[in-house]
């Protein structure tokens, strides 16, 4: 009982820690992390749709759950350049990263709208 | 053009009646229709002399009146050839060929004219042919003109000129140069031979003439022969330019043999039946279908007609099938060559034997009857032993006159194949079913082969089928037909046949079912039954149907053999098919529209709660540049991906790729300089904050 007890206050002890660190993250970080979650969620309905309705027409459904997951996977990587306590990359202007993403995205978005048909 | 079509048609008439093998008919009315179509000539006149002289030498022999236009245009030609003094020999010759038959005068100057230019020929002649053409002109001018003084100067000089040409062999040389001899130029040595000792003005050494015997008979020597008994010559084809083919060569030999025996006393030593074989070869030839072939058959048998060797008699059949129905007698003509009467005879038959059997002889020796009225020899009345079947019927003929004997020919005995037909009777026809092991009859049926039957019978494997009837010509005997079938069919059209056999006048066949059954394929059912029985000598051949049965088999096992396939009908088989309807690959099933709406709802959330929390972490615009220029290219930046994103839209909705990525290649420079100038701004601007 006293194991159960413990390990409850744990959980809550580490979840509130959680929070107090992340909210000393720095604003345009959490911009990103609200990004990558729209997409996240967006793939997400999209593949409970397809578990309702059935995967006709394939295409369509992969081009939408790929475009989410390439656009979360390209906004992970600028977190990753942007973020000031990363060391590997202390010389890349923020500004670069961000030009790439935008870049990135448009190619990815060009495939996913020929894949989409 | 439809005169020729007409000719064409009846020569193949002709043609298609004319006997084969064994049986030779005298020259006919078919020959002399067949002359005046193929010796037509030309707009009125023929190409040359010679062709002139063939017609009229045709007609003249087939005793086609003269038409007086051929005449007068063959006169014309003639008087035209015999008045130029540029006329060879050779037209000189042919000249006067045609001169004899078409007989236009010749006046005395150009007779004379004729005479010398010909006897200049003769001195100045060094082949063959020349010395043909000028004594052969020498010898018709002396029967044409009035002139009596024809002859030949030096007649034994010319006879040994020619007589120099001939070889070893028979056959003689065209020339001193030329190393090929013929029996051709032989033919063409012997009648110039002859012309020269009817031209002599004194006798010629009666040696010569003897070697010139000596010659012929080792030209005969060369002969060949066909099987029916026809001889002819030939020479070998060395050169093509001068080959003539057998009947030229035939009738050039024949020529110049009896043109020789007309002007020699001595006698020639050739026996009869060379002569006989030279006839059969020009009577086998029918009706040739070309005007050369045609002059040079006709012309031979001419020759053969009425010359000093002998005179070959053919023997002529009207019909070789007789039918004892008809109660027909065998009647036989006999004949010279071109037709014409002979003197009196008999015609025995002296044997009569059936085909392919080496027994004795069915009848007596035995004469027939002369009956004036037809000219031809009947036996009246066929001997009882002749029945329905094919024999072989020999004859021979005897000359009441002895001295006849000299003149004519008639080979020793003629075999002839003669075909006797009949009505068979069919007698106690019955058809029964049997027990196999007992012989019972279960059933028996009489049947009327003569007339319709519909006999229905069953039986099953372990019985058999018997058929029988008797077959009986109309002298009593038994008979035995090519044909003798029963075929059974089934309903699904595979068929068996069955040779009916016979010991003497009984036709029986048993069908033993148990040990049909894997030929049948042990297909049980009902079979239709159809007897035939035929034979070239029996008039009342018959193929009836006789009813059906129906035949119980066993099952097939496993392993049976299956019937072939049965002939496809072909129009079913290549007609119209069943039409077919295309089947489309049917659609997918789609989900509601409101459920896809609702998703659609749905994944907008997402988009909206993300504006929402930026809201919440409080975004601002503060960064944005505020200067004027930063600030264009800023909101120019924004426009610029806004566009490439509505291109995207539009990709999706009606461009192609091609089309996109042209637009997208003019928006992507743009995009990449501007953003190329803002964002460098910014880094500046806080590379510049970080600094200070």
């Amino acid at each position: 009982m006293a194991r159960t007890s413990s390990s409850k206050e744990n959980a809550q002890a580490l979840f509130h820690s959680l929070r107090s660190a992340y909210a000393a993250t720095p604003v345009n970080l959490k911009i990103i992390d609200l990004y990558v979650g729209f997409a996240a969620f967006t793939a997400l309905i999209q593949v409970v749709y397809m578990a309702s309705v059935g995967s006709f027409p394939f295409n369509s459904f992969l081009s939408g759950v790929l475009s989410c997951v390439g656009t979360a996977v390209l906004a992970v990587c600028l977190r990753i350049q942007v973020n000031k306590e990363n060391k590997e990359f202390k010389d890349l202007p923020p500004e670069r990263a961000f030009a790439d993403f935008v870049l990135c995205n448009l190619v990815l978005h060009l495939v996913i709208m020929n894949f989409l048909g | 053009m439809a005169r020729r079509l007409a000719g064409f048609l009846v020569l193949l008439l002709v043609v298609s009646i004319c006997e084969a093998a064994f049986l030779f008919q005298p020259i006919s009315d078919s020959h002399r229709s067949a002359a005046l179509e193929l010796f037509t000539p030309d707009h009125g006149s023929f190409k040359s002399l010679e062709e002139t002289y063939e017609a009229l030498r045709t007609f003249q022999i087939l005793g086609i009146e003269k038409k007086p236009d051929l005449t007068a245009t063959a006169c014309r030609s003639i008087s035209e050839t015999v008045g130029s003094s540029s006329s060879t020999a050779k037209d000189l010759f042919y000249a006067l060929k045609a001169n004899s038959i078409a007989e236009c005068k010749i006046d005395k100057k150009a007779s004379k004219g004729i005479i010398s230019r010909l006897n200049a020929s003769v001195s100045g002649a060094s082949s063959l042919l020349d010395f043909y053409y000028s004594v052969g002109g020498l010898v018709l001018i002396k029967d044409q003109s009035s002139e009596a003084d024809v002859h030949l100067a030096d007649a034994e000089g010319v006879f040994r000129s020619v007589k120099a040409f001939s070889q070893s062999d028979g056959r003689w040389r065209y020339s001193s140069n030329n190393p090929e001899s013929s029996a051709f130029a032989a033919g063409i040595a012997l009648e110039t031979l002859a012309g020269i000792v009817s031209l002599a003005s004194s006798e010629i050494d009666q040696s010569l003439i003897s070697t010139l015997k000596n010659d012929i008979i080792k030209l005969f020597d060369s002969i060949e022969k066909y099987d029916d008994g026809a001889l002819y010559f030939d020479d070998k084809l060395v050169d093509g330019h001068e080959y003539q083919g057998p009947l030229s060569t035939t009738s050039s030999v024949l020529r110049g043999l009896t043109a020789f025996a007309a002007v020699t006393a001595e006698n020639l030593n050739l026996p009869g039946d060379k002569m006989l074989g030279l006839a059969k070869f020009f009577l086998g030839i029918c009706v040739p279908g070309d005007a050369k072939d045609f002059f040079n058959q006709i012309d031979s048998l001419a020759c053969l007609e009425s010359n000093r060797v002998s005179i070959p008699l053919i023997l002529s059949f009207p019909s070789t099938v007789l039918s004892l129905t008809r109660k027909d007698s065998l009647k036989v003509g006999v004949s010279t060559v071109l037709g014409s009467e002979v003197p009196s005879l008999t015609v025995k038959l002296v044997g009569a034997f059936s085909s392919g059997s080496k027994d004795a002889s069915l009848v007596e020796s035995q004469e027939l009857n002369f009956d004036k009225a037809s000219g031809l020899y009947i036996l009246n009345g066929l001997p009882k032993s002749i029945d329905v079947g094919s024999y072989t019927f020999v004859f021979e003929v005897v000359l009441h006159e002895p001295e006849h004997e000299e003149v004519y020919f008639m080979g020793s005995q003629t075999k002839v194949p003669i075909s006797v037909t009949g009505l068979i009777k069919v007698e106690n026809s019955e058809i029964a079913v049997l027990d196999s092991d007992l012989g019972s009859i279960e059933s028996q049926k009489k049947l009327d082969l003569a007339g319709k039957n519909a006999i229905s019978l069953s039986a099953n494997h372990l019985q058999k089928l018997r058929l029988s009837f008797q077959l009986t010509t109309p002298h009593g005997r038994s008979f035995k037909p090519h044909q003798a079938f029963l075929k059974l069919r089934h309903e699904s059209k595979v068929e068996h046949i069955f040779v009916v056999g016979n010991s003497g006048k009984q036709f029986e066949i048993v069908l033993n079912f148990l040990g049909l059954v894997e030929k049948f394929f042990y297909l049980s059912g009902k079979y239709d039954m159809e007897l035939t029985i035929g034979d070239a000598a029996m008039e009342n051949s018959l193929l009836v149907a006789i009813g059906h049965i129906e035949l119980d088999l066993p099952e097939a096992p496993e392993k049976a053999p299956r019937p072939p396939p049965q002939p496809v009908d072909p129009y079913s088989r290549y007609g119209p098919k069943a039409e077919i309807t295309h089947i489309f690959r049917a659609p997918e099933k789609r989900p509601p529209q409101e459920l896809s709406l609702a998703f659609l709802g749905l994944t907008i959330l997402p988009l909206l709660g993300f504006l929402i929390g930026l809201l919440r972490l409080g975004v601002n615009l503060k960064n944005f540049p505020t200067k004027p220029v930063p600030a264009t290219f800023a909101v120019l930046f924004h426009v610029g991906i806004g566009a490439v994103l509505l291109l995207y839209v539009f990709f999706w909705v009606k461009l192609d790729l091609f089309q996109t990525l042209k637009l997208l290649g003019f928006l992507g420079v743009f995009l990449v300089f501007v953003g190329h100038r803002i964002l460098s701004h910014l880094a500046a601007a806080s590379a510049k904050l970080k600094s200070a």
